[in-house]
């Protein structure tokens, strides 16, 4: 009864929702893993969480002008964050305040007026919706947008691929070889910002870091080039939507955490067991017999 | 001790004496003061009562009177009123208390008296208002109260309460032709709702209760598995989901089921006034429309099959 089959094919055979949430859940991880491998590469890990939040207020107007409608919210969330994106970095080449902390400034004002638009225009069970969405309500146009962005950013990870690696180990580089430098950074938080924006409206914008953030932290255990860390990220992120989907499906779980905390589980394992620079390798490595027969 | 009888007959003389200047100053009797334990028995005592009472309601449109917490204001209420109508069947569970510790000396009526009661989950189903014919009852327990509390206003009582059940046999006979239209096999409704029992009888419906859907959590795929299973199985036609925040789950069901996915359904309580449930019959007759209209609407069985 609990053959292969049953366990891993069957639910998506039975059920379209479940194939459409196989299917976002794949497409995400293909184009927002890699997007979270460069932003840690960048160390800017924690501007994925903050664009996120940026994103509200703007999803919340759309969704106070139009209700769930997927133009409306995602373009106003799309709107909002490349706002705070832009002040951000606006604030920090104008004056002397380093741009984590101008983008933690803004990001708070943006997160604080989105819940005041959303609780004093609809009730905030809707809200816990706008953060938390559900991938297994994923319809045609979300599809379509979830397959879009990551498309375009994977075409423009392959076309920019040169310029963003040398913009994440030298970013003063670019500028002083052509005033290119800040063009690209832009276009990479374009990037983020679409990937996000994908990510919310089927998982929502918490899971959405999540599947971004998570599988890229995971991979720098397993991998070394900025390519090998992209593929690694993008691999573990499909098999978290995949694996925390059947988990959803099997054990009676909510969806959304199901996906980000198996990515989390991901995580863990690989800084316990990794193939580069794990716990276990470093306790190995202390160990003067193993260490010794490691070297023979 | 002794004088205390010619106390009383002073007292009564007197009482007797100050109630005819008042009858004589005024021809209409004061109005009768009615509390009714939720809306649609305010609403129904308004309608046969007209100026011949007042009528207020413990628990108003739109609120639960599953979860009601009573305040001071409305014991200070029940205190004063000289008739008191509840529900029964174990609808209004607080209502006992709340009339005790009031202290009123009311009538307390229990409105659903000679109603046929359904079972719900072990216990009677407390429902019983969905069905017009219990309604008929409802109303005529009603109008005998108020009969024996005005007697001398016991015509308009009688014209108001008849002209009444005429109005809901009319919504009776409308609301069948409704749903002869529709055959019976096709009248298979999922509803969280528990309310419907009384109805689905009266009008050949057969709600179905998703199995273990829970209305507040975040559904996990196997829910959502679970409930489109059931749907195939057992043939519905339309899905009533009350307090689904997120309605692109349940369009989701119904893309992939063919079901349709019904609108607002009135269980417990009237809407806000001048909205479709402001009153009983509105109310019946907005559920009616709905339930048919979506039965109607889904996709013909026939086709579904087709497509797969």
């Amino acid at each position: 009864m609990t053959s292969p089959y049953t366990l891993l094919v069957e639910p998506f055979i039975e059920f379209g929702f479940m194939r459409r949430a196989l299917v976002a859940c794949l497409a995400l991880g293909l184009g927002s893993a890699p997007i979270g491998t460069l932003l840690v590469l960048r160390r800017m890990s924690l501007v994925g969480d903050a664009m996120a939040h940026a994103l509200l207020p703007g999803a919340a107007i759309g969704f106070a002008l139009a209700g769930f409608s997927l133009v409306a919210m995602g373009g106003g969330g799309f709107v909002a964050a490349l706002l705070v994106a832009l002040l951000a970095g606006w604030v920090s080449e104008v004056t002397a305040q380093r741009e984590d902390a101008s983008f933690a400034a803004f990001y708070l004002i943006a997160l604080a007026a989105g819940v005041m638009i959303v609780s004093t225009h609809g009730s905030p069970v809707d809200l816990m919706h706008v953060l938390f969405g559900s991938i297994l309500a994923v319809d045609d146009a979300a599809l379509l947008l979830v397959a879009s962005v990551t498309s375009a950013t994977l075409l423009a990870l392959a076309l920019l691929y040169r310029p963003l690696v040398v913009e994440c180990f030298d970013p003063g580089f670019l500028r002083t070889v052509g005033g290119f430098g800040t063009a690209m950074h832009f276009g990479f938080l374009v990037l983020v910002v679409l990937n996000l924006v994908a990510g919310f409206q089927a998982l929502g914008t918490l899971m959405a870091v999540g599947l971004m953030m998570l599988p890229a932290t995971a991979a720098r255990f397993w991998a070394h080039e900025v390519w090998s860390l992209a593929a690694a990220a993008a691999l573990i992120a499909m098999l978290s939507g995949t694996f925390g989907l059947l988990l959803s499906y099997h054990l009676n779980l909510p969806s959304g955490p199901a996906i980000v905390l198996l990515a989390g589980a991901f995580y863990i394992v690989s800084l316990l067991f990794g193939r580069r620079d794990s716990l276990l390798l470093r306790a190995l490595a202390r160990q003067p017999a193993l260490h010794k027969h490691r070297v023979a | 001790m002794r004088r205390r009888p010619v106390l009383h007959a002073l007292l009564l003389g007197v009482l007797a004496w100050v109630s005819g200047m008042a009858h004589a100053a005024e021809p209409a009797p004061r109005p009768l003061q009615i509390v009714a334990s939720f809306s649609i028995l305010g609403d129904m005592a308004r309608e046969i009562a007209g100026d011949a009472a007042q009528v207020s309601t413990l628990v108003g449109p739109d609120s639960d009177a599953h979860v009601y917490a009573p305040s001071p204001a409305d014991a200070r209420r029940l205190a004063q009123a000289d008739l008191v109508l509840i529900n029964g069947l174990g609808f209004e569970g607080w209502m006992e208390r709340l009339v005790r510790s009031s202290a009123t000396r009311a009538r307390v009526l229990t409105v659903s008296q000679g109603v046929m009661p359904r079972r719900l989950d072990g216990a009677a189903d407390p429902h019983a208002w969905q069905s017009l014919a219990n309604a008929k009852q409802y109303i005529d327990n009603i109008r005998a109260a108020l009969v024996r509390a005005r007697p001398t206003q016991a015509p308009a009582i009688d014209a108001r309460a008849a002209a009444y059940r005429q109005r809901i046999d009319a919504l009776d006979t409308a609301a069948q032709a409704r749903y002869a239209a529709i055959p019976s096999e096709q009248r298979r409704v999922i509803t969280t709702h528990d309310a419907f029992g009384y109805f689905g009888e009266a009008f050949k419906i057969t709600f179905i209760a998703p199995q273990r859907w829970s209305t507040e959590a975040e559904p996990s795929a196997a829910d959502v598995a679970r409930v489109i299973r059931q749907i195939k199985a057992q043939k519905a036609r339309a899905l009533f989901i009350e307090n689904m925040t997120d309605r692109r789950l349940l369009d989701r069901i119904a893309q992939e089921t063919g079901v349709l996915v019904g609108g607002t359904l009135y269980a417990d309580a009237l809407s806000a006034p001048g909205t479709a449930g402001d009153t009983y019959l509105r109310m019946v007759a907005h559920n009616v429309e709905a339930i048919a209209g979506a039965l109607e609407a889904a996709v013909p069985v026939a086709s579904l099959t087709q497509k797969k």
